[in-house]
């Protein structure tokens, strides 16, 4: 018997000091995020290698499946594929026409090509985060192959997320669609600035929150392209997002919010290319510098959109900022 | 010795299958929760020791290798450890239907945890949303995943029992 009260005192006394352990630890990482960094180094590489092999049984054994398509199916698909093939041909041809008179203009505006060809780096998507809440995945590449911290991620053309940690060969990307995430960006058609918020309930419908759109001339319609904005601390201007589906005015009648469909599908994302150069953090006071610089307008609307995203988006500004980083 | 060992390579086997092959059966983008299984079982057929263990440790890597937060998932899996490792004695632990109440009691609470710090901290207030699309399926799949995991953990932990001190382990605890 006194064995027994002894065993439930001890119990107890663990239960309590290992409790008080992941107290200390949450406060840890929310004070500072670095001090558990080496933790996260140590774990993913004994892991990633494992999951890196258990995904690649995975889809060889989804690869053994696709062979058992029907010919006929892809014979029709070849016959749809050279069709498309042909058009693409007679667009590309004005595309290249296009391009000319582009590159001409620019050179006449003598604006650097910096944005057209970032280095990217292809990566493997390995795993995905353990619970239903968050839109978090692991990639098979990180620092040994020039990955860092705040690299952005593309995929088909569109913005997939942000690198949020980092290993030797492993790193961990956050989605855009995933509920922390918030991405400042532009209609591209009007430059008119807005944020792109993620939101666990848009997701079964494959759409994503477009909120504090400026549009005071009434210009943007659904349909428009979205991009990133350059005015984004973390992400790299004008990769595009995805298209306008819905647009309201706020009750406030001074901003409007929405739907964007994304072009990326999120659900069957398996391969991404990780743009190995990021944008360079520049602390805000210098920031308005440099755009005050560059244009007036710039500037304006620079300082609107940090004024709009101040009061309202206080409560999730930390977690915000965290997606970004 | 072996008990350790094994512990620890359950533990790691979990999260890997938890981050990848879930990944792969998950229906409508919902999958089941591993872990939840594998605290809950240990802590029924163990004692509340190793399933604070069993739990603290799988939270923790859980958090480790994913999370912002360290030690939030660790604190969730630790207390359901404990809490079910009190119905160690009470219960069989060759009947199915304890561990599946558990496992689900357990998950549900697990889902509202993770909404009330992690969602309506942030000013998401449809809980009712949250809990139609994730917390109740992600249960149910769980518990269909019960059936299959727990045989195969409580025959794993026969087996230790039988090894460790000649099958009457798990009455002297």
């Amino acid at each position: 018997m006194k064995k027994k009260t002894n065993d439930t005192l001890k119990n107890k006394s663990i239960l309590i000091g290992l409790s008080v352990l992941c107290t200390g630890l949450i406060a840890v990482s929310f004070l500072e995020n670095d001090a558990v960094s080496p933790l996260r180094q140590a774990s993913g590489f004994v892991i990633t290698p494992i999951q890196k092999g258990i995904n690649g049984f995975g889809s060889w054994l989804s690869g053994l499946t696709d062979n058992f398509e029907d010919a006929v199916s892809l014979r029709k698909e070849n016959e749809d594929l050279q069709a498309k093939v042909d058009t693409l041909t007679e667009e590309n041809t004005q595309l290249v026409q296009d391009k000319e008179e582009l590159t001409r203009l620019r050179e006449l505006l003598s604006l650097d090509e910096q944005y057209d060809d970032y280095e990217k780096v292809g990566a493997r998507v390995i795993a995905k985060e353990s619970g239903n809440w968050f839109q978090l995945f692991t990639i098979d590449k990180g620092t040994s192959d020039g990955i860092q911290k705040d690299c952005n991620v593309i995929s088909g053309g569109g913005l997939v997320g942000i690198v949020t940690e980092v290993g030797p060969n492993w790193a961990t990307v956050r989605s855009i669609i995933d509920d922390n995430s918030n991405v400042s960006a532009m209609v591209s058609t009007t430059s008119d600035q807005c944020i792109i918020a993620g939101d666990l309930r848009l997701i079964d419908e494959g759409s994503l929150n477009l909120v504090k759109l400026t549009d005071s001339d009434n210009k943007v319609h659904v349909g428009d392209k979205v991009v990133t904005s350059y005015i984004s601390e973390k992400f790299l201007p004008g990769i595009l997002i995805g298209y306008i589906s819905e647009l309201n005015n706020d009750s406030n009648n001074l901003t409007k919010s929405g739907y964007i469909t994304p072009v990326v599908d999120f659900r069957h994302l398996q391969e991404v290319l990780v743009i190995l150069q990021r944008k360079e953090y520049v602390p805000s006071d210098s920031v308005s510098d440099n755009s005050g610089s560059s244009g007036t307008t710039g500037k304006a609307e620079a300082s609107k959109e940090s004024q709009a995203e101040t009061p309202a988006q206080t409560e999730t500004s930390t977690d915000s900022t965290d997606a970004q980083e | 010795m072996r008990r350790k060992l094994t512990m620890t390579v359950l533990i790691l086997i979990s999260i890997i299958l938890q981050s990848t092959v879930c990944q792969m059966i998950s229906i409508a983008s919902v999958k089941p929760n591993l872990l939840i299984i594998l605290t809950v079982s240990f802590g029924l057929m163990r004692g509340r020791r190793s399933g604070m263990l069993t739990g603290f440790f799988c939270g923790l890597l859980t958090d480790i290798f994913f999370n912002t937060i360290i030690g939030f998932n660790a604190l969730i899996y630790l207390w359901v450890g404990y809490f079910s490792g009190n119905f160690y004695r009470i219960f069989y632990d060759d009947d199915i239907k304890t561990p599946l109440f558990l496992i689900s009691v357990s998950d549900i609470v697990y889902g509202i945890v993770q909404y009330g710090f992690l969602f309506l901290m942030r000013g998401r207030i449809h809980f009712f949303y949250y809990l139609g699309r994730i917390i109740l399926p992600e249960m149910l799949y769980t518990l269909i995943l019960t059936f299959v995991v727990y045989q195969i953990l409580y025959a794993i932990n026969k087996k230790l029992c039988m090894t460790d001190r000649g099958g009457t382990d798990s009455f002297v605890s």
